[in-house]
C-alpha cells in the first residue's frame, strides 16, 4: 500500500507538471515560481534543521566503536576505528561519508533448518547505495553545464569522460545507467525483501519513485524525447542570474522533470533525505573517544545539594547512640 | 563539546557551494541572451523544418553517415524535389558556411561535444589557413 501509494502520488506529480508545461498560461508558475518556492524551502529548510541540530547538546562523547581503544603505548589502537585524535576523526568521516563505511559491516541473518542461526555478509546494499550517491552527485555537477555561463572546462571534462564509451548519438552516460541500474536494485530490495518490505515506510518508496522518476524523466530527454537544450539553458541561466525568462515551448517531458526536481528539493528538509547533512552530525561518528583520556564535565552541571550519611549521622547520633546501633563515626 | 562555530561554518560552505552558480554567474557577467546564430542568407532547409534540424539534426546525420558508409547510398532527394550529396561538409556547410558562427554557438552555449570535427576537416578553415 505504501509502495502503490507513492507510486500514484509521484505518477501525479510527474502528470502535473507535465500537464502544466502545455499549457502556456502555466508555464511561469511552473518554470518559474515553483522552483524558486522549492529552493527557498530546501535552504531555508534545511539550514533550519542544521541549526536545530547544532543547538542540541552533546555533553559527552558517544562513540560507538568497532576497534581498539588507544590505552597504552605497547597495545596497537585503530587509529580510524577508534580515533582518539581530531585528524582520526576527519579520516573516519571522510570513510563514513565518502565510503558508507558504516554500511560495509552490514550483515545478514538467517534461520536455517536444525534450526541453527546464520551469520554472513550482505554488501550488495553497500555496493547499490555507493553507486547511486556518487552517480547521482555526478549527475547533479554534470547539469551544472546548463546553469553556468561559460561552461568550465572540468565541468565538459566530466561529460566526456562520462560518455568514454560514445555509444549512440548523444553519447550514452554511463553515470545515467548506474544511477538507474542502482535506484532498481534499492527499491527491488525493499519490494521483494519481506523483512525490508515490513520496515518501509511511505516516505522510503516516495524518496525513491520520486528519484527514480527525476532519472527516468531526464533519460528519456536526453536519448528519447528531443528537448529544446538552449531553452532550457535560458531557463536555467535566468532562473540563477535571479531574472527568470519564462520559456517557451521547451519539450514536454522538461517540466515533469523540473516539477519533480522542485518537489524532491521542497520535500528534502522535511524527510530522511536531510541525512546529507546528519551523516556529518552523527555524534557516535564525529567525536573522538577520548573518554577515558580526558575527564569530560558536562558543562551544565550545578552544585547539588546533597545530603551525606555522615551528616544525617551527626544529625541523629544522640538517638543512635542511646537505641544501641553501631555508628560510622564514635 | 561545543562545535557550533564548525556546524554553522559547515552550513555556511554548504550554501555557499549550492548557490555556486549564482555567485559563478555575477562573477562571469553571464549575459540573458539566448546564442545568436548566422543563418544562410536564403533559402528553406530541404531536409526538414527548422524545429525537427534544431531537435533531431544529430540523428539525421548519424543515419546519413551509417547509410553512406555502410550502404553506398550516397544522394539524398531533398522536400524541395531537388537531390543532394548526404555530406556535411559539403551539403550543409555550403549554406551554413560557417562552424563557429553557427554549430559552435548552441554546441558551445550548451556544452554539447560534437564528434563530427574530430575526423571531418572543417573545409573553409583550411582553407582559410592555405591562403
Amino acid at each position: 500500500m505504501n509502495a502503490l501509494g507513492s507510486l500514484l502520488l509521484v505518477l501525479l506529480l510527474a502528470g502535473l507538471g507535465f500537464a502544466g508545461g502545455q499549457v502556456a498560461g502555466l508555464r511561469p508558475l511552473f518554470g518559474v515560481v515553483v522552483p524558486y518556492a522549492a529552493f527557498v524551502i530546501f535552504l531555508l529548510g534545511v539550514s533550519h534543521r542544521v541549526v536545530l541540530w547544532a543547538r542540541a547538546p552533546v555533553p559527552f562523547r558517544i562513540p560507538t566503536t568497532c576497534g581498539q581503544q588507544r590505552s597504552l603505548s605497547w597495545i596497537k589502537p585503530s587509529r580510524l576505528e577508534n580515533p582518539s585524535s581530531t585528524l582520526g576523526v576527519v579520516g573516519r568521516m571522510a570513510l563514513e561519508v565518502g565510503l558508507f563505511r558504516s554500511l560495509f559491516r552490514n550483515t545478514r541473518t538467517e534461520l536455517r533448518e536444525g534450526p541453527r542461526l546464520g551469520y554472513g555478509e550482505a554488501k550488495l546494499l553497500w555496493v547499490a547505495a555507493l553507486a547511486f550517491h556518487w552517480a547521482f552527485l555526478l549527475v547533479i555537477l554534470r547539469h551544472l553545464r546548463f546553469f553556468l555561463e561559460p561552461v568550465p572546462a572540468v565541468v565538459a571534462a566530466l561529460a566526456s569522460v562520462d560518455s568514454f564509451f560514445e555509444i549512440g548519438t548523444p553519447g550514452l552516460y554511463a553515470t545515467d545507467i548506474v544511477l538507474a541500474g542502482a535506484l532498481g536494485y534499492l527499491l527491488l530490495r525493499r519490494l521483494l525483501s519481506p523483512q525490508a518490505r515490513y520496515l518501509s515506510l511511505f516516505g522510503d518508496y516516495f524518496a525513491l519513485f520520486l528519484l527514480l522518476g527525476l532519472a527516468a524523466s531526464g533519460i528519456l530527454m536526453r536519448y528519447a524525447v528531443r528537448i529544446d537544450t538552449v531553452a532550457v539553458k535560458q531557463l536555467a541561466l535566468g532562473l540563477v542570474t535571479l531574472s527568470p525568462v519564462v520559456p517557451g515551448e521547451v519539450g514536454p517531458l522538461f517540466f515533469s522533470h523540473l516539477f519533480l526536481l522542485s518537489v524532491l528539493g521542497a520535500y528534502c528538509p522535511f524527510s530522511k533525505l536531510m541525512h546529507m547533512g546528519g551523516v556529518f552530525l552523527s555524534p557516535t561518528r564525529n567525536l573522538a573517544n577520548t573518554s577515558r583520556m580526558k575527564r569530560h564535565v558536562n558543562p551544565w552541571n550545578y552544585p547539588v545539594d546533597v545530603h551525606t550519611y555522615a551528616q544525617w549521622e551527626d544529625a541523629f547520633r544522640d538517638k543512635l547512640k542511646a537505641a544501641g546501633l553501631p555508628l560510622e563515626k564514635e | 563539546m561545543n562545535d557550533r562555530g564548525l556546524i554553522l561554518g559547515g552550513l555556511l560552505l554548504f550554501v555557499g557551494l549550492i548557490t555556486l552558480p549564482v555567485w559563478y554567474n555575477v562573477a562571469a557577467g553571464t549575459p540573458s541572451r539566448p546564442p545568436e546564430l548566422k543563418l544562410p542568407a536564403q533559402g528553406k532547409d530541404p531536409f526538414g523544418t527548422a524545429e525537427y534540424m534544431r531537435a533531431s539534426h544529430m540523428s539525421l546525420l548519424v543515419a546519413w553517415r551509417d547509410e553512406v558508409v555502410r550502404g553506398g547510398e550516397r544522394t539524398v532527394v531533398g522536400r524541395d524535389g531537388k537531390t543532394y550529396a548526404k555530406s556535411l561538409t559539403r551539403t550543409c556547410m555550403d549554406c551554413h558556411s560557417s562552424r563557429a558562427e553557427f554549430c559552435d554557438r548552441c554546441h558551445g552555449y550548451t556544452s554539447a561535444r560534437v564528434s563530427c570535427w574530430d575526423c571531418h576537416a572543417d573545409r573553409r578553415l583550411a582553407e582559410g589557413s592555405a591562403r
